[in-house]
């Protein structure tokens, strides 16, 4: 690792970390009589320099919630702007990294890191310095010829967190990126992730459904509504960094947070399995009743 | 393509067992049980088989062929007629694909038509083939060319619309023009589609062979009788009650078929490295 520059400090420096605030964003999709809302009058910040997680049930709207940050829909109303700017359209200032990998198969790592700055006719001696150092970063130097089916889960993401560094965006945007991974090989991404954040401290929107990987990794902790999505509670994560698993287990404020979050979940999730079945309806409302007594 | 992987990965043969794993040693076998099948069920008067001539007749009407310069040249007028026919279809069902998928004003325009003319089987553009052109050997390949253009185009079609929307959003985020998108994802992501639209296609030109050359009625043909192209020959064998030589005909076009289908495999994998490396 001599010949690649290594130099840490000038990819910080480089970095131009920005922040998104979304204000009294709705979208809904249908026509007027078949009509529904996915995310209604939602706000929040997604603050610079810091790891924003947004947890939700499953089919709460996050991932419309994404596409709307990303520029790949508009929302019905509202505004989302990013350091004051309002955003329209897709964006270098704004990259996804989406739920399952996203890479190109026809091309293999090397060109899948090259590809933003090959699209924007940048190919130049830093960019290309700049992706030999993210490979290695990212610890696939020696994959730099293999295709994605070649890699592993755990590669691919790592080889996708480089393909959207080299673009330096203002926010990095993860739709839960480790899903589908081993237990073992999600944590060992976690940590991975949480160094690389910390040491760049880019601004990272993070959106996941697993309560442990959104403590782990958060500054600030969004719980979200069932649909139509709003934001339920904002949890500051004021845990020590570097984090590491296991002491989490064994945190007292860890698990006061972990409590906290559950319950507010909890009863969002119900209000997600039950919607649309009376069945389902009829059994959150009966174990509610029993919960409460107790 | 699970038996070659197999037979790679064997680990320990079982004695006794270990020729039969090899997908050669399994092909032969295959084809072996075949022909003894088909001898028997000619030689017992079986129905249906019983009026096939048996193999080994079958081999005597072919031998002599071999050395027929006729027989040979019919394998060069009809591989030349399928070439030409397909690669035409290729060059304009290709584009004409990739127009439908990507502009939806061309669809709309253009699908109705394609939807009409697609179920027509080329047989009965024979004798509008005919008429339209003004040399048989155009008419002959623009047969063929119908036989494989249909297939071409619904493939490049259908692997362009079920490319990953989130590829086209990727690029787009990362700066990627309209132009930069057609080049590095639309063309590579419907390589594979038009590879198997290839091959299937190269099928259909085989197919539609002996129609196509009936249209010729033997023009062209030099050297023999046996020269006027593989599809013309088995028809001019029925003509001639000439049966083996039928099946000669037939299983030339199988052999010719087969080989070409596997030309175009090689040469899909050649351009598609990254789908070999699973």
């Amino acid at each position: 690792m001599s010949a690649v520059p290594t130099d840490s400090n000038k990819l910080r420096a480089s970095i131009k970390a920005g922040e998104l605030e979304v204000s009294h964003v709705s979208k809904s999709y249908g026509d007027a009589t078949f009509r529904t809302e996915v995310v209604r009058d939602c706000s929040f910040k997604i603050e610079r320099n810091k790891l924003t997680v947004m947890i939700g049930p499953s089919g709460c709207g996050k991932s419309t919630l994404i596409r709307l940050l990303a520029g790949f829909e508009e929302p019905t109303s509202g505004t989302i702007a990013i350091n004051g700017q309002p955003v329209s359209g897709p964006g270098r200032d704004r990259l996804v990294l989406f739920q399952e990998s996203a890479l190109f198969p026809w091309m293999n790592t090397w060109d899948n890191v090259m590809y933003g700055p090959r699209a924007r006719g940048e190919v130049t001696r830093e960019t290309t310095e700049l992706a030999e150092f993210l490979l290695n970063k990212v610890g696939l130097a020696q994959f730099r010829r293999k295709y994605p089916t070649q890699l592993s889960g755990g590669m691919q993401r790592r080889a996708e967190l480089a393909r959207a560094m080299i673009n330096n965006p203002a926010v990095m945007i993860l739709d839960e990126p480790f899903r589908g991974l081993d237990a073992m090989t999600k944590v060992l991404m976690w940590e991975y992730y949480a160094a690389l954040f910390e040491e760049t401290r880019r601004t990272n929107f993070f959106v996941t459904t697993d309560i442990d990987e959104a403590i782990f990794l958060a500054d600030r902790l969004l719980i979200m509504s069932n649909i139509p999505t709003q934001v339920r509670a904002v949890l500051e994560i004021d845990l020590p960094r570097p984090r590491t698993q296991l002491e989490l287990v064994e945190n007292d404020r860890a698990n006061e947070i972990k409590m906290q979050a559950l319950s507010i979940l909890h009863e969002e999730a119900m209000k997600s399995f039950s919607r649309g079945s009376k069945a389902a309806a009829d059994f959150v409302d009966a174990y509610s009743k029993r919960v409460s007594k107790s | 393509m699970s038996a070659v992987v197999a037979s790679g990965v064997a680990p320990r043969p079982r004695p006794g067992q270990s020729i039969f794993r090899h997908h050669l040693v399994r092909a032969v076998i295959s084809l072996a049980t075949f022909l003894v099948l088909w001898e028997i069920g000619s030689r017992l008067k079986l129905p249906w088989v019983g009026d096939v001539p048996p193999p080994t007749v079958v081999m005597n009407a072919w031998l002599p062929l071999l050395s027929d310069p006729g027989y040979w040249y019919s394998w060069v007028q009809s591989s030349r007629r399928v070439l030409s026919g397909f690669l035409a279809a290729m060059l304009i069902g290709i584009p004409f694909g990739l127009a439908m998928a990507t502009s939806r004003v061309f669809n709309d325009i253009s699908f109705p038509v394609f939807e009409i003319l697609r179920p027509i089987p080329p047989l009965a553009w024979v004798p509008a083939a005919i008429i339209f052109w003004p040399t048989q050997e155009l008419s002959i390949g623009f047969v063929i060319f119908l036989g494989a253009i249909f297939t071409i185009m619904l493939n490049v079609i259908g692997g362009a619309r079920s490319i990953d929307i989130r590829f086209f959003q990727a690029a787009r985020s990362m700066g990627s023009s309209n132009w930069d998108i057609f080049r590095r994802i639309i063309l590579p992501g419907v390589l594979p589609s038009i590879v198997v639209g290839m091959e299937v296609g190269i099928g259909i030109t085989w197919n539609v062979v002996v129609a196509a050359e009936m249209i010729s009625g033997g023009g062209g043909a030099i050297k023999s009788s046996a020269g006027g192209g593989l599809g013309f020959f088995i028809w001019n064998s029925y003509i001639g009650f000439s049966y083996p030589q039928i099946v000669v005909g037939m299983i030339s076009i199988g052999i010719a078929g087969y080989i070409s289908s596997a030309i175009i495999r090689r040469l899909g994998l050649m351009v598609t490295p990254w789908s070999r490396t699973r």
